[in-house]
């Protein structure tokens, strides 16, 4: 915690920005985005959308008769693009910059749970299930309602930023206790 | 649309990286209160675009696009999402950059999401008849809640953001 990435880099990890650059650059990006096209970012109505393209190659059936699916369409639209740009975006800057690494279990993680891979991809894989759960009732995520809803002075996305936070550290504390973990 | 948002997504994905937000370790420093990189990333993208936002919308050139203010959904999702997020270790459109860094126990996440969404599509008429329901204040947002205009707020978010940042500094989080 008293390393700053601005100050001290490890090996293999080159090409790191100040988060205060890079996330007012994501701003303006933003603002961009909603003058070219009106959108803005979101990821969570996503994972809808792919469960409901998923569900259709299995049982066409089953989707016709979902209400949910008659209001979010299982197709791929704007956001579904964006989150797949930033899988590749990320990629590309990780492979310029020489800061891609293949990792099974985080150094944190590791440092708690051990270095087993099943652990973690339980943990994940239930982590992932529960929180967008969450998201798609609170209506939003970090992005949709954090950024682009904090960014228009929205009353949800202030409310529900200090509710992931909330959950979150709550988690995070049982999980690691306040002084263990590193 | 749809070029347009892959684009869009790219330039993201790129600036998460370089930002060095995308990993488990930041994510879960920052919900241990130990390491505020993605807070800091956080909060100057926020009071960047908004005053980016509401300039394009004085000169009309953006539209804006307000969630609805659902106490019982955002408060009581918010908190589901919360937990899930401390397990996981990666947000829906990080994990999918955390992916492309190399990080891979973030194919788990996503695949637990889509599982997640599922279920959710699911039980959402039971969800619309209850959680969704309760404090339903639609589309509101905080200068109308407050009475104030936004050209007050705006400085006061930046403001309070840099005296964050230096505490933050400061204390070497």
């Amino acid at each position: 915690m008293i390393v700053r990435q601005s100050s001290v880099r490890a090996p293999g990890d080159g090409g790191a920005w100040s988060p205060y650059l890079a996330g007012a650059l994501a701003g303006i990006l933003s603002a961009a985005s909603v003058l070219w096209t009106g959108a803005f970012p979101g990821a969570s109505t996503t994972f809808s959308r792919a469960a409901g393209m998923a569900e259709r190659a299995v049982s066409p059936g089953h989707v016709e008769r979902v209400e949910y699916f008659r209001r979010v369409v299982p197709a791929v639209d704007w956001q579904f693009m964006f989150v797949v740009g930033i899988f590749f975006g990320a990629l590309l800057s990780a492979v310029l910059s020489g800061s891609f690494r293949l990792q099974a279990v985080p150094d944190l993680w590791r440092s708690r749970f051990g270095p087993g891979i099943g652990r973690r991809a339980a943990a994940a894989f239930a982590g992932g299930a529960i929180a967008i759960f969450g998201a798609r009732i609170a209506g939003g995520c970090p992005s949709g309602h954090g950024l682009s809803g904090l960014m228009q002075l929205s009353a949800s996305g202030l409310v529900a930023l200090a509710c992931f936070f909330l959950g979150g550290i709550a988690v995070a504390r049982a999980l690691y206790g306040r002084g263990r973990g590193r | 649309m749809r070029p347009e948002g892959f684009v869009t997504g790219m330039l993201f994905g790129l600036l998460l990286q370089r930002g060095r937000v995308l990993r488990y370790d930041r994510q879960l420093g920052a919900l241990l209160l130990r390491d505020m990189t993605i807070v800091k990333f956080m909060l100057s993208a926020i009071v960047t675009g908004m005053a980016c936002l509401f300039a394009l919308e004085a000169a009309g050139m953006a539209r804006f696009d307000v969630k609805a203010t659902v106490l019982g959904a955002n408060i009581i999702g918010g908190l589901v999402f919360g937990a899930g997020w401390g397990l996981l270790g990666y947000c829906p459109g990080t994990q999918l950059g955390a992916l492309g860094e190399g990080r891979w126990d973030a194919a788990w996440g996503i695949a637990g999401m889509v599982a997640g969404a599922a279920l959710h599509a699911e039980l959402y008429p039971l969800l619309s008849r209850t959680v969704l329901a309760w404090g339903d204040f639609g589309r509101r947002t905080l200068p109308a809640v407050l009475g104030v205009s936004p050209w007050l707020l705006i400085p006061l978010f930046i403001f309070g953001s840099l005296l964050l940042f230096r505490w933050f500094e400061r204390k070497g989080l």
